[in-house]
């Protein structure tokens, strides 16, 4: 055999240079942008330093109406915000649901059924989501297509909109392909061999998804949780008009803010809703890697 | 003996494409150590993949211990694999890997915990209970799969080309301890590879395949010593091969000589195929000659030499331990025992010319026939 001589690898000045236009992209909108918002959210309309606009959130409070018509004082932005992670949690737990099985079948399917389905929950994503939003408004009023469907089949009609369940179909719409393209990817890169292996080894079908897809997919299915859980605390906009504005959310809380001039105390509630996630991130990426394989 | 496994007249091809086994017929008895060997593409895989249930034949039986079991799901089969590259689950360890059928089974934890050990003492694996298997070596994923595939004590063991991936030295010790596995549970093995030194050091019976068609099915010495026809005489060892024909019983002629043989039973002066192993041929002086040659090549092999001579234009192999030189002038000596005649087959006249022999490409074809289907 010749030997092959390998010249000493040595990093070109093009290798060097290529990554700063990333490096200035990313400094320029995304470090830059953290920066203000953190800036912004802890200092005052005069650019003082001051904690007020963090504590203002935790603290304001405001009079509402209960259900037996008693005056009840509550803490305004701590209801929205849990409200927010409640309804993304619900979100995200439906899109995992559904999301889940939709991924497994299409990972099963001949490679030109997969392209095709992956194309499908595809075109919805090219549609502006204002527009998909209105889409589901006609769907869901009181007056709608789905009552309007239901009450020719004289089946009564039921109110929807302006329910916490027509958000949560809002956001579960707008999210699922984010649940459904993780896991999918991850079940179609499976080794099928493990799959026969473990049909060899005495498992049903119910088993080998149970024993061996199942935990392979687990990495799949946090990034999908990851992808969906995110942007569904923090959406706005859908709750206004799937909720009749009824469901505040943070992301609208924030949106108001911004709207009304408030740009302090809006930096302050992204500022403390940032902080919140990257927490709970960092919490469920390590129960995420212990229970991922590789470690004994 | 038993038969554990008949294959009755099976068909099958994969999208309507040419079949990959046409009309293939088989018997395994219990407690034998079988091989399929082929090269890559011969349809070997394609039958362990058959008894084993992740394939569906076409046309034709699979019989386990005389019950029909084509409708069988691979699950509910008393055949367990061992698979090309292992596919051991990556998101268990050692234990739970090889405890993974009897856990299918809910088998009592106490009992479970004492097989595997049972099973990791066999395959040498004391004390990697906890490791990942994706921090094993080659050979160790290998004792694993090994391991997983027998805990569940089945009646036969599928093994497809386990030995593949691992290198010579291993290899050569692998072979030794899965013939003592086999010898130590009496479990029926089917082994398949295109590798005919591990065939025929491991194997009861050898199965030769090709292009979907089994040759011949033998024991080694069989398989060697009266090969079926041109194709199984150069797939297994080296050979020359060369045109004859059998002038009567016991006497056949070919590269201009008559010789006395042992073969009968081909009629008189009838074409036939004739196998001289490189290592059944003396070298004598000329004038003691049957045949007479020109050196062509020389190499020194280390037990012997390997060397190429001329007679008439057709290019012989000849192992030999006595040094010859280079264009030297030779006799060649056979005896009548060391001829072995085949009926003419389609293979006639493509095998056993070493006119373009050489190592090299040898060592070449083997590697692109590594990977099997």
């Amino acid at each position: 055999m010749k030997k092959v001589i390998v010249p000493p690898q040595r990093v070109q000045p093009h290798e060097r240079v290529a990554p700063v236009p990333y490096m200035v992209w990313a400094v320029l909108f995304t470090v830059v942008p953290l920066l203000f918002i953190a800036y912004y959210a802890l200092t005052d309309n005069q650019f003082h330093f001051t904690f007020d606009n963090i504590t203002r959130f935790f603290t304001a409070t405001s009079t509402m109406e209960a259900a037996d018509g008693t005056q009840k004082v509550i803490h305004t932005y701590l209801l929205i915000f849990w409200r927010s992670f409640k309804l993304a949690l619900i979100s995200t737990a439906v899109c995992l649901l559904m999301g889940y099985p939709i991924a497994y079948i299409i990972a099963r399917a001949s490679p030109k059924a997969q392209s095709t389905m992956i194309t499908l929950i595809m075109i919805p994503m090219w549609m502006n989501f204002l527009i998909r939003t209105y889409a589901w408004m006609t769907i869901l009023q009181d007056t709608g297509i789905l009552n309007g469907i239901l009450s020719a089949l004289h089946l009564g009609t039921v109110k929807i909109i302006g329910t916490e369940g027509a958000v949560v179909v809002g956001m579960v719409y707008d999210f699922l392909p984010y649940m459904i393209l993780p896991i999918y990817s991850v079940m179609a890169k499976m080794d099928t061999r493990l799959l026969e292996a473990a049909r060899d080894l005495g498992c049903n079908s119910l088993g080998v998804l149970r024993r061996v897809i199942f935990p392979l997919s687990l990495p799949g299915v946090f990034s999908g949780i990851t992808m969906v859980l995110v942007p569904s605390i923090s959406t706005f906009y859908i709750s206004q008009k799937l909720g009749n504005g009824k469901f505040y959310l943070i992301g609208d809380a924030i949106e108001g803010q911004y709207v009304a001039n408030n740009l302090h105390f809006a930096a302050a509630i992204a500022f403390i809703l940032m902080v919140a996630l990257l927490l709970s991130m960092a919490v469920f990426q390590r129960l995420a890697n212990r229970r991922s394989y590789g470690g004994a | 003996m038993q038969k554990i496994i008949e294959l009755k007249h099976i068909t099958k091809s994969f999208d309507g494409g040419e079949p990959v086994l046409k009309d293939v017929s088989l018997d395994v008895y219990d407690n034998e150590f079988l091989t399929l060997l082929g090269p890559s593409g011969c349809g070997k895989t394609t039958i362990l993949r058959i008894i084993g249930g992740f394939e569906q034949p076409d046309e034709g039986d699979v019989l386990f211990l005389g019950e029909r079991i084509n409708d069988i799901p691979a699950h509910k089969r008393n055949v367990n694999t061992v698979f090309q590259r292992y596919a051991l689950f990556p998101h268990l360890n050692v234990f739970e890997n090889i405890a993974f059928p009897l856990r299918e089974k809910h088998v009592p934890k106490d009992e479970i915990e004492q097989k595997v050990h049972e099973l990791l003492e066999m395959v040498a694996l004391k004390g990697f209970e906890h490791r990942s298997v994706t921090r094993l070596s080659g050979g160790q994923q290998q004792r694993v799969a090994i391991a997983r595939a027998l805990i569940s004590r089945p009646r036969v063991l599928l093994l497809d080309e386990p030995l593949g991936a691992l290198d010579l030295k291993l290899r050569k010790d692998m072979q030794q301890e899965l013939k003592n596995i086999q010898k130590q549970t009496g479990i029926t093995f089917i082994f398949v590879t295109h590798d005919q030194e591990e065939a025929l050091s491991m194997s009861d019976t050898i199965v030769v395949m090709s292009e979907g068609k089994i040759h011949q099915i033998g024991s080694p010495t069989d398989i060697y010593n009266e090969p079926s026809n041109a194709f199984v005489a150069d797939f297994i060892g080296e050979s020359n091969i060369l045109d004859g024909t059998m002038v009567r019983d016991r006497v056949v002629n070919f590269s201009g000589h008559t010789f006395d043989c042992v073969d009968e039973g081909f009629g008189e002066n009838t074409p036939v195929d004739v196998v001289v192993r490189p290592e059944d041929v003396d070298i004598v002086p000329v004038e003691k000659g049957m045949l007479r040659g020109v050196v062509t090549s020389v190499t020194f092999m280390g037990v012997h030499y390997e060397i190429i001579v001329d007679i008439g234009g057709f290019k012989w192999m000849i192992q030999t331990t006595d040094f010859v030189a280079e264009g030297e002038t030779i006799g060649l000596f056979i005896e009548p025992d060391a001829i072995h005649v085949m009926p003419r087959s389609e293979y006639s006249g493509m095998f056993g010319d070493y006119s373009s022999f050489s190592n090299e490409l040898d060592e070449l074809s083997v590697v692109e026939s590594e990977d099997d289907e």
